[in-house]
């Protein structure tokens, strides 16, 4: 026992080293799983606060480019009003809403790392929950993995974990939209059955399978197809309909019959 | 600022919050992040127990990775700095040469010392950093640029650092 304790203490600048490591790594093996990151809540309201302040004096330097995507965003939501429809069928009735949209203001975000988060101004005291999906006016932009009372944490589209399940527009076919790190404005549609030929500007939009996002929401656009030689599922490059660098605000998006979907398909996987 | 109790808290408190709130935010196209806070580290005296300077490194990381939402990351490259820095100090200078709580800043070493010891403990710092983000192999050469080029870029911040506030004294 004294020998270990001897060999311990002539060592311990290398053993601390060794703990400090191990720590290190057993916190960031934590955040680089989509589900541990979950559970690993790393927002809090003194950070939040921190950002709060300094976002409060550099939103004025982009009010002008922000004010025009608002606008062209107006514009395409006056668009799906109702009133803009020419409604000749009678039956043309409306439901009950099932997505309720939260604006929220982005206080950080980045867009350099492999892994990159966005921090908003709306937190569970706003009915925030974790695993609601997140868009912009032009896309879709992550999912909620951390709240505290006044902020919240969102995983990234731009991160390791994020598997987008897609839909090209035009043929209705199922993909699966990733992030390989390099440019943010660029993704990568996976899974994409080997005959189906895209063309540079096809939509992809969110399949609405995850329930998560809502049906149709855009993705992005194709620029580039690698056709597969002998796999049977291809990829392609897409541009993300989100300005990743530019995201002031966004939605924060609240599905209604989570609860009810969620205990359907946890009853039969149980 | 010859009080070290005050000193130290500045220091780390300036550079943590320009990491955190100024160079996390910067878009050098992708393939730079300079991470300057590591002068802190740098600077901390050459004699200083070793386990000490790596407590503090690990507990400067840990507070980058809070900005950055990282946890561990910045905590581990850092701590793995502590380790290797006795060595690479040793390798340029001679440790014998400081006194109790004298720092290898740039009156002490020089220009050429100075950027020798900064520039080799940003690489191995930026090297442990980008392979601990990605933890995968797959894009090596991407990896290899980020880390050169960051290297250079927190090296020359770094010297920009220590240079107008040298000349303040």
């Amino acid at each position: 026992m004294y020998n270990l304790l001897a060999f311990f203490w002539k060592y311990r600048f290398f053993a601390f080293f060794v703990l400090l490591e191990v720590v290190s790594l057993w916190l960031l093996s934590n955040s680089y799983s989509y589900h541990k990151s979950l559970r690993f809540n790393a927002v809090n309201d003194a950070t939040g606060n921190l950002f709060s302040s300094y976002n409060n004096v550099a939103s004025y330097f982009s009010l002008r480019k922000e004010n025009e995507k608002l606008l062209a965003e107006n514009a395409l939501l006056r668009n799906s009003l109702p009133s803009s429809f020419l409604i000749t069928d009678t039956a043309f009735t409306f439901t009950d809403s099932l997505y309720h949209y939260l604006p929220a203001r982005v206080l950080s975000n980045s867009v350099n790392k492999r892994n990159n988060f966005i921090l908003v101004n709306k937190g569970w005291v706003h009915g925030v929950e974790k695993e609601m999906g997140v868009i912009s006016g032009q896309g879709i932009a992550g999912i909620v993995i951390g709240t505290s009372k006044h902020y919240s944490s969102i995983m990234s589209v731009l991160h390791q974990n994020s598997r987008i399940s897609g839909r090209i527009k035009k043929n209705k076919q199922l993909v699966t939209v990733v992030w390989n790190g390099q440019n943010y404005s660029e993704g990568l549609v996976s899974d994409i059955p080997s005959h189906i030929r895209l063309q540079r500007g096809d939509t992809i939009v969110t399949s609405g399978n995850s329930l998560i996002f809502p049906e149709g929401i855009v993705i992005g656009t194709v620029t580039e197809q690698r056709i597969p030689e002998n796999k049977s599922l291809g990829e392609a490059t897409l541009v993300f309909g989100t300005d990743f660098n530019g995201l002031q605000h966004v939605y924060l998006i609240k599905n209604k019959m989570k609860p009810e979907q969620d205990s359907l398909v946890n009853g039969y996987l149980n | 600022m010859k009080n070290p109790w005050f000193k130290y808290p500045f220091r780390f408190l300036a550079l943590v919050l320009a990491q955190g709130l100024v160079l996390n935010n910067m878009n050098l196209g992708g393939y730079i992040h300079p991470a300057v806070y590591i002068l802190f580290i740098l600077l901390l005296p050459v004699r200083m127990n070793k386990n000490l300077v790596m407590l503090l490194a690990f507990l400067t990381g840990l507070t980058i990775d809070f900005f950055g939402n990282t946890p561990g990351l910045h905590a581990g490259a850092s701590v793995l700095l502590a380790f290797v820095r006795p060595v690479v100090l040793s390798l340029f200078f001679k440790p014998i040469d400081f006194g109790k709580n004298e720092e290898a800043n740039l009156k002490k070493t020089g220009v050429g010392g100075f950027v020798r010891y900064t520039f080799v403990l940003v690489l191995i710092h930026h090297s442990a950093l980008f392979f601990f983000e990605t933890l995968d192999f797959s894009n090596f050469y991407f990896t290899l640029i980020q880390i050169l080029l960051s290297s250079l870029v927190t090296t020359l911040g770094i010297l920009v650092v220590v240079m107008v506030f040298s000349t303040k004294k």
